[in-house]
């Protein structure tokens, strides 16, 4: 209820409708110490442009990485990111928590 | 997602109406859930957990990983009464996360000094309230003590199915209100719906106190299962 960044739900319908490849990127389990919580989310497109966080900054641009990926072959992907991830611990989720991220193309029928 | 499914969410959004994603994460698998169909939903039992707590999170049944996205409207508390408590309330909703709007007819009250970010309607109830589409995630607090004022805000607030309404006064003065806005037209259901006195009994002296009281009370309104709201 209390959660004001679903605005980004708007631009990815506009980005879909206005011809590109979208993805959403959602939190959809946490463990630890999480920077957001489940249901945080993220949109992508297909030049690479994104709003919205799944991390408050510390994995996003893998995120957008795999998002770009799914935006080709529009199978959906689940991301695991934390401290014993060693991809993960690069890219920063410093803070310790676990966190999985579902990634799935907007627009699939 | 299909971008019907996205639409729809939005759409739902726009409207203020919840609505809740479910999604198979094994397979991508994915249906929308809108308010109207809880009830007659399998899931229904988690669904209107989710909602109440305003979380989203993963399940399992039969084995499945399901995925629920919960998208609730943001809450709204409409405070009726430019006073010295409002002064206390509207910025403590804030914090909460309630959009806050506040509404007194008399002037030197509402004013922008004395509410400094906040939507402030310097208008009678009757012309303010019914631009606001008040409606079910809505707290609704009448605290001016004027009935001029309380008593038709309170009125507008019984037919827009508000999940708290609560007013300021003692049972006294309480009862008395009671006779009144049934003679208005209320029925006891109305007026049961009534917190009052407002707020939960902390023992609340100040202002800031008594602001305390009344988001404690709204929040348990808004969280608790129907049963152990205060």
């Amino acid at each position: 209820m209390l959660n004001r960044d679903e605005d980004i739900l708007q631009a990815a319908e506009a980005w879909q409708k206005a011809g590109h490849g979208v993805a959403l990127a959602t939190v959809v389990e946490t463990w630890g110490s999480a920077p957001r919580p489940a249901g945080s989310s993220l949109v992508i497109n297909d030049d690479g442009t994104f709003l919205g966080s799944v991390s408050g900054g510390c994995v996003e641009g893998a995120v957008v990485t795999e998002a770009l990926d799914v935006i080709a072959s529009g199978a959906p992907k689940m991301l695991e990111f934390g401290v014993a991830d060693e991809t993960a611990w690069n890219v920063g989720l410093s803070c310790g928590g676990t966190i999985r991220v579902f990634v799935e193309k907007v627009g699939q029928s | 997602m299909k971008l019907e499914t996205l639409s729809h969410i939005n759409i739902e959004r726009a409207a203020r109406r919840p609505v809740i994603v479910v999604t198979d994460v094994a397979n991508g698998e994915q249906r929308l859930v809108k308010a109207a169909d809880f009830a007659a939903d399998p899931l229904h039992a988690e669904l209107d957990r989710q909602l109440r707590m305003g979380k989203s999170a993963m399940i399992e049944v039969d084995g499945k990983k399901l995925f629920l996205n919960v998208y609730a409207p943001t809450a709204r508390l409409v405070i009726i009464g430019a006073v010295h408590i409002s002064q206390a309330l509207a910025p403590l909703a804030r914090s909460l996360d309630y959009d806050v709007t506040v509404v007194d007819p008399r002037t030197a009250f509402a004013s922008p000094e004395r509410f400094p970010d906040v939507s402030l309607i310097p208008e009678w109830p009757d012309v303010a309230l019914p631009p606001l589409n008040i409606d079910h995630y809505t707290a609704f607090v009448a605290v001016t003590h004027d009935p001029k004022i309380d008593d038709p805000a309170l009125l507008h607030a019984f037919a827009r199915n508000c999940f708290y309404i609560g007013a300021l006064g003692s049972r006294k003065t309480h009862a008395k209100r009671g006779d009144r806005l049934k003679a208005q037209g209320a029925t006891d259901a109305d007026i049961a719906k009534i917190h009052a006195p407002i707020g939960l009994n902390i023992g609340a002296v100040s202002p800031s106190e008594i602001a305390v009281s009344i988001m404690a009370q709204i929040t348990a309104e808004l969280r608790l299962p129907k049963a152990s709201a205060a």
